[in-house]
Order: C-alpha cells, then sequence, then structure tokens
C-alpha cells in the first residue's frame, strides 16, 4: 500500500499511508477510535475508494485497470476482492444461509468449486474454529463468539492471500473473546497473512510481526511489537498506550 | 331447467375462462416479479440518471388506476398507431403495473437490510449482480413474504378487469353466461368461488415461505421478539 489517501466529505482520513505486509506475516493496526483504522482496511480489498495512492495485492494493483487510469470493471474486482479475505466487527453473517451455507456460499458461485468438494473443505474448516457442532444452524441462534468463528471460516473457505480483520472482538462479552482470540492465533502461528486492527494489546503484542500505530490518519509509528509496547517513540504513541495499562 | 344446471351445462365455458384467469395470472405474477427484480436492481445499483428514471417510471405506474391502464393500452394506443390484440394487451398491462408494485415491495424491504451483508458479500468476491441474486433477493424474499402474497392475490383479481377490454377470462365467461339466462347471482357465485379457491393456494405457498423465513430467524414474529 503506497501513499494512500482518502476524505470523507472534505475531511482528510488518510494522509498518506504506507503500508507493507510480507507474506506470513501478522500485522497489527492499532490506533484511538476514528483515527481511520477501518478506513485503511476497508481501502485495501476496495469497499472504499482511495482518493490517492495505489495498492497492490501479490503485485497486482486492485481497483484500478493496468493503465493506472480507468476503473476496475465490476467482474475483475470482484476476482481481486475473492483473494481477500475480511472478517467485520459485527460478523455480517448471511442470515438466511445455515452455517455450513455461509461457509460453501462463496466458494461455490464465486470461485465455482463443486458442491462436494466445499462442504467438506467447510467441515473441516468450522471443525478447526470449534463449532463443527452448529453445521446445521441459523445465524440468528449462534452467539457472538460462535458468529465470529463462522465468520472466519466463511473467509478461511475462500483460500485467501490475506485476510483483514477489523476490530473481530470487539462487539463481544469479554468472555467469549478468548475463543476467536485463540482461532485468530492458529491462523498466524500457521502462518497465513493477516492484518488485525484491534483493540487487544495482549494479543497484538503476542501475535503480531509487526505493529502499525495510526493517528489522525497518518502512521506515526512502525516498530516490532515488543519495541512498540515497551519504547514508544512517540508521545501519541505512549499516551495511547498509556490508556491500556 | 334449473339454474344451476344451466351453469353445469356451460362448465365448459367457464372452466376455459377459469383456465384463461389462470394463465393470465400465473405468467403475469411470475414474469412482473423477475422485471421487478430487475428495476429494483437498477434502481439501488443503476447509474445515477438511470436509477432515478427507472424510480420515477414506477412511481407514477403505481399511481395508476388498473382499468384506466388497461383501457389506455387497448383503446388508447391504437391512435397512435400501436395496436395489440387483447391478450398481449393484458398481459403487458398486468406484468408492467404489477412489476412497479413488487419492485416498491422489494426496494422498501431492501432498505431494511443491514449493509454489512452486502459489503461481506462484495468482500468474499461476488459481483454485483451474483449478490443480489444469491444474498440480497432471497433474503428480501423471504422477509417480505406476507406483503408480496398479497399482492400476488392483486393480480389474481386485477385478472378481471381484463374482461372489460374483450379478453374472454372467468369474468367474462361468467357474465356471458349470466346475462344470456340471467342467472346473475349462480354464475358470479361460481367465478367467486374458483377467484377464492386460487387465492387460498396463493396464501398457502405464502405460509411455506413464512415458515422457512422463521425458521432462519427472519419472520416478523421472532423479528419482533428479539428486538
Ligand atoms: N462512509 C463515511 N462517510 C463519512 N465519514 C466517514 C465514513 N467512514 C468513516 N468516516 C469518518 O472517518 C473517520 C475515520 O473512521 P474509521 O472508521 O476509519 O475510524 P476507526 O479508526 O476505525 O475508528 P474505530 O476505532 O472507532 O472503529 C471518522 O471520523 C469517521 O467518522
Ligand atoms: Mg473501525
Amino acid at each position: 500500500m503506497r501513499n494512500v489517501s482518502k476524505s470523507f466529505a472534505g475531511i482528510e482520513v488518510l494522509r498518506e499511508v504506507c503500508l507493507n505486509v510480507a507474506h506470513g506475516q501478522t500485522v497489527s493496526v492499532l490506533g484511538p477510535s476514528g483515527s481511520g483504522k477501518s478506513t485503511l482496511l476497508r481501502c485495501i480489498n476496495w469497499l472504499e475508494e482511495p482518493d490517492s495512492g495505489e495498492i497492490l495485492i501479490a503485485g497486482v494493483r486492485i481497483g484500478v485497470r493496468a493503465d493506472g487510469k480507468t476503473h476496475m470493471p465490476d467482474r475483475e474486482l470482484a476476482r481481486m476482492r475473492a483473494r481477500i479475505g475480511m472478517v467485520f466487527q459485527s460478523f455480517n453473517l448471511w442470515p438466511h444461509l445455515s452455517v455450513i451455507e455461509n461457509v460453501t456460499e462463496a466458494p461455490i458461485h464465486v470461485l465455482g468449486m463443486a458442491e462436494d468438494e466445499a462442504i467438506g473443505r467447510a467441515e473441516k474448516l468450522l471443525e478447526k474454529v470449534g463449532i463443527g457442532e452448529k453445521r446445521d444452524a441459523y445465524p440468528y441462534v449462534l452467539s457472538g463468539g460462535q458468529k465470529q468463528r463462522v465468520g472466519i471460516a466463511r473467509a478461511l473457505a475462500m483460500n485467501p492471500e490475506v485476510i483483514l480483520f477489523d476490530e473481530p472482538t470487539s462487539a463481544l462479552d469479554p468472555e467469549l473473546v478468548g475463543e476467536v482470540l485463540a482461532a485468530m492465533r492458529a491462523l498466524a502461528e500457521e502462518g497465513m497473512t493477516m492484518v488485525v486492527v484491534t483493540h487487544e494489546m495482549a494479543f497484538a503484542r503476542e501475535v503480531s510481526d509487526e505493529i502499525v500505530f495510526i493517528d489522525q490518519g497518518c502512521v506515526v509509528e512502525r516498530q516490532a511489537p515488543e519495541a512498540f509496547f515497551d519504547r514508544p517513540q512517540t508521545a501519541r504513541a505512549r499516551q495511547f498506550l498509556s490508556r491500556y495499562t | 331447467m334449473n339454474k344451476w344446471e344451466i351453469l353445469w351445462n356451460h362448465r365448459e365455458m367457464i372452466l376455459g375462462g377459469f383456465k384463461s384467469t389462470l394463465v393470465l395470472f400465473g405468467v403475469s405474477a411470475i414474469a412482473a416479479f423477475l422485471l421487478s427484480s430487475l428495476i429494483v436492481l437498477a434502481i439501488r445499483t443503476g447509474r445515477a440518471p438511470f436509477g432515478r428514471v427507472v424510480r420515477g417510471v414506477v412511481d407514477g405506474m403505481r399511481m395508476l388506476p388498473f382499468l384506466i391502464y388497461a383501457y389506455l393500452l387497448y383503446y388508447g394506443l391504437p391512435s397512435l398507431g400501436i395496436r395489440f390484440d387483447a391478450w398481449t394487451a393484458g398481459f403487458i398491462a398486468l406484468i408492467t403495473y404489477h412489476a412497479a408494485y413488487f419492485a416498491e415491495i422489494l426496494r422498501g424491504t431492501w432498505a431494511t437490510l443491514s449493509t454489512g451483508q452486502a459489503e461481506a458479500a462484495r468482500a468474499h468476491g461476488f459481483t454485483t449482480f451474483m449478490m443480489y441474486r444469491r444474498i440480497i433477493l432471497p433474503q428480501l424474499v423471504l422477509r417480505a413474504a406476507p406483503v408480496l402474497g398479497n399482492q400476488v392475490i392483486i393480480c389474481l383479481k386485477d385478472t378481471a378487469f381484463l374482461s372489460i377490454i374483450t379478453v374472454r377470462e372467468l369474468t367474462a365467461a361468467a357474465s356471458a353466461v349470466q346475462s344470456q339466462y340471467f342467472i346473475p347471482f349462480e354464475a358470479f357465485i361460481v367465478a367467486i368461488g374458483l377467484y377464492w379457491l386460487t387465492s387460498m393456494l396463493i396464501e398457502a405457498l405464502v405460509a411455506r415461505l413464512g415458515f422457512a423465513a422463521e425458521r432462519k430467524g427472519l419472520g416478523y414474529k421472532l423479528a419482533a421478539v428479539r428486538r
């Protein structure tokens, strides 16, 4: 991600943001509320169109055609998004589909995977995030923690090159946070490439390869986790961290 | 001859009319629904002027009395040099008129869906059309089933207006028999019975959709309890 800027109604939310996530790495994005973390994440898969700058996924530019000017057609943009997983703060499961259907929907109808294969893979993924027994339930009966684990399985089912997490535990009761973080920790250990916006400092410290701290739309610090938490370089980061200790 | 016997002797005419009614209704309701699905997609995702124009046409259509619309198509358009036979005019009237109403129902229901679901669909690689077909539209139908069912029944009843533009459907058949033998009560009772029967079948279908919606937590009752 290079020099990405984005404004809403004249207010600059992202300013010349650069971000590099190497394959297999987990990068945590921290920052105060309203600093532009969600917008940053949503620019990566073009849910928000940046005003300037460019975003490359495994070397291919998203949202813009090869000529660098014209918009990517719907179909091509969709194909690129299929390679980027996303897990939402408010889960955003599809309520008319059962758990297993939520997980197989995109592999079957976006990737064109055979139904049997998609179901087999989905069952394994649900097992892996610990909700195999909820296979045929509908989302409205699940707890928040279960919903979010379905959300993670749904993203994984696409075999993405990177997964974006936007505060995946912020809408959860404290006792449910652990189960979601455990699933994410396992993914990070397997070498999944992840960009995580979170307020879970202990998790960020333990799991991340790098911490990116943003404030008012600017990347203020970019450090290894120990360095960031133990020796923040800037006053803004120190102030931010003081609220969590 | 007994009045009911007269009707019995003309059963082929009445059943023929009933069959025409069913064809008019069935084809029109399905076509209107398909058309309305496309209309709603155009309103919600079409480029700026296009979506607004479609919306305007839909609103204009809904404000028209159906009978006058049918008259206009059958008796009015020939003066502009456009001539349809009665069936064609009838189909066009039913399909476009009810598509406008279906579209309004679907559009209003869409406004109640969380935007997050559509975002999740996009993030998982759905094109706009596939997202609509697989994620949005099924939910619109489930959530709006009772209201859509109501509109389908209105569509059935509106086929009766087509007797006035000379379509030989159920009302026209009943009318023809009653005026020949002067048995209006019996003839119309039979027609009403057949309309009722069809409506009850529609209601049964809607109820099944309602059960499906409830099973998924999308029904009205459950939604109300959860709030
Ligand atoms: N669609 C939008 N239209 C207008 N303003 C927006 C929009 N999305 C975000 N903003 C504004 O941009 C700023 C950054 O929002 P963003 O959601 O990226 O912050 P955040 O860092 O994710 O905050 P939080 O921690 O509360 O989720 C906020 O001031 C917000 O009000
Ligand atoms: Mg946010």
